[in-house]
């Protein structure tokens, strides 16, 4: 199993894409996050995110900001990583140079699974890294104090984001399992992340008491109750209290053990051509 | 000692198509096995169900005794099926790498076959960067990582260039002659006749004959010009039976034991026939695999070109 592990490490490691997700998400939490509120600040101009102002950019907001991404964007690249890592043994053929190596397929599998949540995890510590240097350059550039929150509220924070992106990860590479390549699982994966799951919460849950209902199991919604739980602004798109933080951590590891061993027992029985 | 493949009824079916219809394998130790058949004969379908990608419809697998899905199935066992596949952004040895430690293999393999297979100029190259000879030079270099007993090719010179081929059949060779067992598919009978101990000849998923090359080229047959020929073809016809005598290019050719030829040769002199020439002839391997392989006319219309959908499911 450990050596399956470092082996599938050299595999994601030395793949381009995958630093290329990381500069993704890095970049994108940072704008929306804050160099687009920052900008609007300075300028004076109102808007939907106008009236918390500077006080949602400094540093002891940093947890609901950093994991504020989870529930929609960050949470699809996240998707992206587990169909990346799974898919692409189906897309380049490589499956059979690897099983008949003589592993076995769950091993690899849970190998490729566990390199995967490492890899988010560190996508987690960097958004977090990015977001403190982020708001502890705002914070002193306008002389606000320099308050971080609790060690305990940070490693709370990171736990929690680390979960809700294990979710979406093992969810990608299920779906690659499933659909047997990248380009749909990504695909179809990304219109459930970006419009299904939004047009459910504000379109069809308003309408109709069954969807409020469902949504309460949908991962979705429990991820955006957790970052709500957390002290995420209930500005940012899924990020909405729908349940409590207690039973969305329960719905979200039950979702992460489910995809995972759907995901192992779908690849050992399926033919691998 | 447990033969290194062993198959017993061995199927697989998809949906009305039965791919390999239960075929009955023995590979010895040691021994260089062609495994020859055309196009869409059911080959690569048999080799991923001995090496565990896929599973039997019915029938059993063993290699060396042990059944696919239980630990070291593959233990000692290196293949390449349906060409080559390696991660395209990583160097043909950090391919190898992957692969040795998947392989549980210490690293040391690494620089040995990358010698074996006469890429070790080009191994700091990103695998996309390689031609298909070395591409398939790296998946053999990849099946001998565990310095296997037995190695299973399929159709390893599929698409490589004179040469290509050349260095590859030298490979094979060189596996035979330092003892390892090798189980090698193929759609051309020059090459398994070049390089093989024992033959299986597959087709439509039957496996319909096996032996050694020279007992495959087998039967021989007489070839007989006579006048008037019909009244040859008849007196042939009593003496050995109206089936194995058939009438081609101005010619006998009869199914019958070369041993016969003077008592053949004597009824139709008897019966005022000239006979001008009276050979004996062995079929070419060539001959007896279409032979062999070919549709059978009874049996309603054959698979037409069951090769290129192959191609097509695999692209
Ligand atoms: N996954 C599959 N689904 C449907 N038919 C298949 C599949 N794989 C192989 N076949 C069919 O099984 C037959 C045998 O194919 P194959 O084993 O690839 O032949 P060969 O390797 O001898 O050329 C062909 O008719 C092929 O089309
Ligand atoms: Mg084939």
């Amino acid at each position: 199993m450990f050596d399956d592990i470092r082996a599938e490490a050299r595999k994601l490691l030395r793949r381009p894409a995958i630093w290329t997700l990381l500069a993704v998400a890095l970049t994108l939490s940072l704008i929306f996050t804050y160099i687009v509120p920052y900008a609007g600040y300075a300028g004076g101009t109102s808007g939907p995110t106008a009236d918390r102002g500077l006080a949602a950019m400094l540093p002891d907001q940093l947890v609901g900001n950093a994991i504020g991404g989870l529930p929609v964007f960050l949470g699809a690249l996240m998707l992206i990583l587990g169909v990346l890592t799974v898919g692409s043994e189906y897309a380049w053929g490589t499956w059979k140079t690897v099983l008949t190596q003589d592993p076995s397929r769950v091993r690899v599998y849970a190998a490729k699974l566990v390199v995967a949540l490492l890899a988010a995890l560190a996508g987690v510590l960097a958004v977090f890294a990015a977001g403190a240097a982020a708001s502890a350059l705002i914070a002193s550039g306008e002389s606000a104090p320099l308050d971080w929150p609790a060690a305990g509220d940070v490693l709370v924070g990171i736990g929690a984001g680390w979960l809700i992106a294990a979710m979406w990860t093992v969810l990608g590479a299920l779906l690659a399992v499933a659909l047997r390549g990248v380009a749909l699982p990504v695909g179809l994966g990304l219109v459930w992340l970006l419009a299904v799951q939004s047009l459910l919460s504000l379109i069809a849950a308003p309408l109709l008491d069954w969807v409020a209902q469902v949504q309460k199991g949908l991962p979705g919604p429990n991820a955006g109750s957790l970052v709500a739980a957390l002290g995420g602004g209930t500005d940012t798109p899924g990020v909405e209290a729908v349940v409590g933080g207690g039973q969305a951590t329960l719905v979200i590891a039950a979702y992460v053990i489910a995809f995972a061993a759907l995901g192992g027992a779908t690849l050992r029985r399926r033919d691998i051509l | 000692m447990t033969n290194p493949v062993v198959t017993q009824r061995l199927t697989k079916r998809y949906g009305s198509l039965t791919a390999v219809d239960a075929l009955d394998l023995e590979v010895r130790a040691g021994e260089v096995y062609g495994f020859l058949g055309p196009n869409g004969a059911g080959k690569t379908t048999t080799l991923r169900m001995l090496l565990g990608l896929i599973k039997p419809t019915s029938g059993e697998v063993r290699l060396f005794g042990v059944p696919p899905g239980r630990p070291g199935h593959l233990a000692r066992v290196g293949s390449l099926v349906e060409g080559p596949a390696f991660y395209p952004y990583l160097s043909g040895s950090d391919n190898l790498k992957a692969m040795a430690r998947h392989a549980r293999v210490g690293a040391g393999r690494i620089a040995l076959v990358l010698d074996q297979v006469d890429l070790t100029g080009r191994a700091r190259d990103r695998y996309a960067s390689y031609s298909l000879g070395m591409k398939q030079r790296l998946g053999v270099a990849a099946a001998l990582l565990k310095d296997p007993r037995l190695v299973v090719l399929d159709e390893p010179t599929n698409g490589l260039d004179p040469a290509g081929m050349a260095d590859m059949r030298l490979l094979v060779r060189r596996l035979g002659a330092a003892g390892c067992t090798v189980l090698l598919s193929s759609h051309l009978m020059t090459e398994v006749q070049e390089l093989c101990d024992r033959v299986g000849v597959i087709s439509r998923g039957r496996l319909v004959a096996e032996s050694t090359v020279a007992e495959l080229r087998g039967d021989r047959t007489l070839r007989i010009v006579a006048d008037p020929l019909e009244a040859a073809a008849g007196t042939a016809r009593d003496l050995i039976g109206a089936d194995a005598v058939s009438v081609r290019d101005g010619g006998l050719d009869l199914n019958v034991a070369p041993g016969r030829a003077p008592e053949i040769n004597a009824a139709l002199v008897r019966a005022g026939i000239a006979v001008h020439e009276l050979t004996a002839r062995e079929r070419s391997l060539e001959q007896a695999f279409f032979d062999l392989t070919a549709p059978d006319p009874a049996s309603t219309p054959p698979p037409p070109l069951t090769g290129l959908k192959t191609e097509q499911n695999y692209v």
